[in-house]
């Protein structure tokens, strides 16, 4: 069956209906809460989406395990992954570009600069400076703004270096798991795995202390204008797909440690789930070059 | 495996077979079509005479809003996705989609992201009443409260659209029969794997521009605030950069259905086929650097200006060498016109004409004339009803008997055309000239001198709106039954599809067939 001269088409499945039914629930409870609605159908919807999630795989894995996947099959995978990567570059990339063009247009306008620096007339006394700690309605209004700039800004020399130098290294122990685990080398491949999740998780720790101090101390918040603004989507969307990259490679952990999952020659689960962190990480750089280094 | 579909709702629910995706894709589509037809029906009756007759100001807002959308992402896209599944596999000799489980959740969460969107109608507030492009602060601080519901159904929508499109590239690119080499793929699959990564660049810009939409009305960020530093600006950027590729979504494909039908009917190869794969990937990536030429009158540099202007106009290369191309197969054809052809052809008239309107839009100076005017209204509606609306119907037509192994009736195929056509026009021709004139688009009321040319156009969209029933008709009575097609159906048309039996057999291909 698993064989390049003829094909496998999987049977009836009831997994994308429910996945449907937990995506929406998850969508609609959504909205319901941010609206002012209970919370529990959003809980309900995320719950729903994570079984459906783990019976999902589950069934992957098991077919695999069964020798139904043909390597056309496999072949279909390992696009799917590659272009759902390009497809979050693509979601981060409208963030850097609005942060590009707040920084190259916007602010330049609404300081007077330039053949639309008319803007300034509505906000008279504001200049353009980055990191934006006066914000224009500050600028014109004083003590009446509603929206004013960060008191102070999170040093790049310091936690987001530290965060940097973790990040970089974890790609590298993903890197010497992936090895060890094609020369079949399962006990050292745990090990570098495990050093991977932990290093994700003390990014992950570091950055919520980065946070804490961000709104304790500096003034630094989602509501201190456009600074806070890019500042908190950009990392923070960043945080969230570490999160999410940290759970896959903690998975992946157990499958090899507890379901001794993964052949030296087969293992596209292991593998997507590193290449999902070493973007991750590549935005990262992005981030630490972009929002903190030159933000600063 | 090689069981046929279950009995009763659970095929459908459980399905993973291309068919019957393809088929769901097809017929929610077209429930979606009738749901925005009906919607721009209220709009021109409304706009039958000056002044405020049927509906109030708010309500006519949410309906030219809600039309929009539904047609763009519920109408034409789906489509589109439904021949995608039904015709691609056939064409490249694939047993069905690459993901077949993951297909199925493409298609369900449209349904179901459509409930939510069409519930805003009922909230408190109303539905959204922004306009389909949804510019901030119009869609933010002056939004209603729906609004959020209208964000995440976006979302969703467009996490079916971006598994949709990684399930079509793979398929293309992995699933081939053996010596079916990329250029010698049929004209619709190329097309479709260039939408396919259209799609997967800008879905995500999309999320993330109705994301910065979310965080700004509920969570105090300043994207579009001028207070905090952002811009609003910034949001038309955002958007178009999603828009503008958007618009190409929904033509690619179509390009690739008429370059499937006019060779059958003109019994000729079709002329050019590599220059149509170039100019397919050219417009494409053209697409990514024009997204500005929207937003003219915005308050742009001239440099800005300038530049979308000149990549806007270098679009008609491209563009014009496929219909060259088309109209060089026609040459010296011997042409027939069964129904499909009919609206094929139309397609490359009409569409021509909404591109030189597009054209006219493009110059940036002009464009300050035309900007929000019923000229723009005009211009897309050319390019998308017999553009994306005729193809897609063409396709029907013309793959209708491969699919249900029945022929359609002709006559009422002809009528349906001409119906069509006539109310089309009718409708949209009227609108170049009260556009100059200088009627702006989304306003329910107009100045008298407007009068005459409205009445005509709401006239003509009813006339249009009929059309489709007869369509609707004739499509039910060739699923139950009608002469039976052969095999080709056409005379000697080209593909794999017409190799293989009429209805094709659930499951087409269990092994590759050979590709010569």
């Amino acid at each position: 069956m698993a064989s390049e001269s003829s094909y496998y088409v999987p049977e009836q499945s009831r997994l994308p209906i429910f996945a449907t039914i937990g995506l929406f629930l998850t969508a609609f409870g959504a909205a319901n809460w941010i609206n002012g609605g209970s919370a529990y159908i959003f809980f309900a919807g995320a719950l729903a989406m994570a079984t459906v999630l783990w019976f999902w795989f589950a069934q992957v894995i098991r077919e695999n395990m069964a020798g139904l996947n043909s390597e056309q099959l496999k072949r279909s995978y390992v696009w799917g992954m590659g272009w759902f990567i390009f497809s979050e570059v693509m979601f981060f990339a409208a963030f850097f570009g609005a942060l590009y063009y707040i920084r190259n247009f916007a602010l330049p306008w609404l300081g007077g600069e330039g053949d639309r620096g008319a803007s300034n007339m509505l906000w008279q006394g504001f200049e353009n400076t980055w990191p934006l700690y006066v914000t224009p309605d500050a600028a014109a209004h004083g003590d009446a703004a509603k929206i004013v700039g960060p008191k102070e800004i999170i040093d790049p020399w310091h936690l987001p270096l530290l965060n940097t130098v973790i990040l970089l290294s974890s790609s590298v122990t993903v890197h010497f798991a992936h090895v060890f685990l094609k020369q079949g080398k399962r006990r050292a491949f745990n090990l570098w795995l495990a050093l991977t999740v932990a290093l994700g998780a003390l990014f992950l720790f570091f950055q919520a202390e980065e946070y804490y101090e961000a709104y304790k101390h500096l003034g630094l918040t989602l509501e201190s204008g456009i600074y806070g603004t890019t500042f908190f989507m950009l990392t923070g969307f960043h945080g969230a797909h570490v999160t999410l990259g940290t759970i896959m490679l903690l998975i992946m952990l157990l499958r090899s440690v507890i379901a001794h999952h993964f052949k030296p020659d087969d293992h596209f689960g292991f593998e997507a789930a590193s290449w999902y962190w070493h973007f991750v990480d590549v935005v990262w750089v992005g981030l630490f070059i972009f929002v903190y280094v030159l933000g600063a | 495996m090689a069981h046929g579909p279950q009995p009763g709702f659970k095929r459908w629910l459980y399905t993973t077979n291309h068919k019957d995706i393809g088929s769901m894709y097809l017929w929610f589509s077209f429930a979606m079509f009738l749901l925005g037809g009906c919607m721009a029906l209220v709009i021109r009756a409304e706009l039958f005479e000056p002044g405020l007759q049927i509906v109030q100001p708010e309500f006519f807002n949410q309906m030219t809003t809600m039309h929009g959308l539904i047609m763009v992402f519920g109408a034409v896209m789906p489509a589109f996705v439904g021949l995608a599944n039904w015709m691609i596999p056939m064409m490249i000799g694939a047993p069905d989609m690459a993901l077949p489980r993951m297909n199925n959740w493409s298609f369900w969460i449209l349904p179901f992201a459509f409930a939510m969107l069409a519930s805003t109608l009922f909230m408190e507030g109303g539905a959204p009443n922004f306009g389909w492009t949804f510019y901030a602060p119009l869609s933010t601080e002056y939004a209603p409260p729906s609004v959020t519901f209208f964000i995440f159904s976006i979302h969703i929508m467009g996490a079916s659209s971006i598994m949709g499109s990684i399930n079509i590239i793979a398929t293309i690119l992995n699933m081939r029969a053996p010596g079916m080499t990329l250029m010698k793929m049929p004209l619709f699959v190329w097309t479709w794997l260039i939408t396919a990564y259209l799609l997967i660049a800008v879905m995500p810009v999309l999320a993330g521009v109705v994301t910065m939409m979310l965080m700004d009305i509920h969570f105090g960020t300043s994207f579009f605030s001028a207070a905090g530093g952002g811009d609003p600006v910034l949001f038309q950027h955002v958007f178009w950069f999603f828009g503008h590729p958007e618009v190409y979504i929904m033509i690619l494909p179509a390009f690739g259905i008429v370059s499937a039908i006019i060779p059958t009917f003109a019994r000729k190869p079709l002329f050019g086929y590599s220059s149509m794969v170039y100019a397919t990937a050219s417009i494409a990536f053209l697409s990514f650097i024009v997204w500005a030429h929207h937003m003219f009158t915005v308050g742009m540099p001239i440099a800005g200006e300038l530049f979308f202007m000149y990549a806007t106009m270098l679009i008609a290369v491209p563009t014009g060498v496929k219909v060259f191309n088309w109209v060089t197969t026609m040459f010296r054809g011997s042409m027939t016109f069964e129904t499909p052809m009919l609206f094929a052809v139309a397609f490359v008239i009409l569409f021509t004409i909404g591109g030189f309107s597009g054209l006219m839009l493009a110059i940036a100076p002009a464009d300050f004339q035309y900007h929000d005017t019923y000229f723009v209204v005009a211009h897309f509606h050319y390019v998308l009803v017999p553009g994306a609306i005729f193809s897609i119907t063409a396709g029907v037509y013309y793959w209708l008997p491969k699919w249900t192994g029945n022929m359609y009736n002709e006559t009422m195929g002809k009528v349906h055309f001409w119906l069509a056509f006539i109310g089309l026009n009718v409708t949209f021709f009227p609108m170049h000239f009260v556009g100059l004139a200088g009627m702006p688009r989304r306003i329910p009321d107009y100045a008298l001198q407007f009068a005459d040319f409205n009445q005509i156009a709401s006239v003509g969209a009813f006339l249009f709106g009929a059309a489709q029933l007869v369509f609707l008709f004739n499509v039910i009575r060739t699923v139950q039954g009608g002469n039976k097609a052969t095999d080709e159906v056409w005379e000697n048309p080209e593909g794999l599809e017409w190799t293989v039996p009429s209805p094709a057999p659930y499951h087409t291909f269990s092994t590759p067939p050979a590709v010569r």
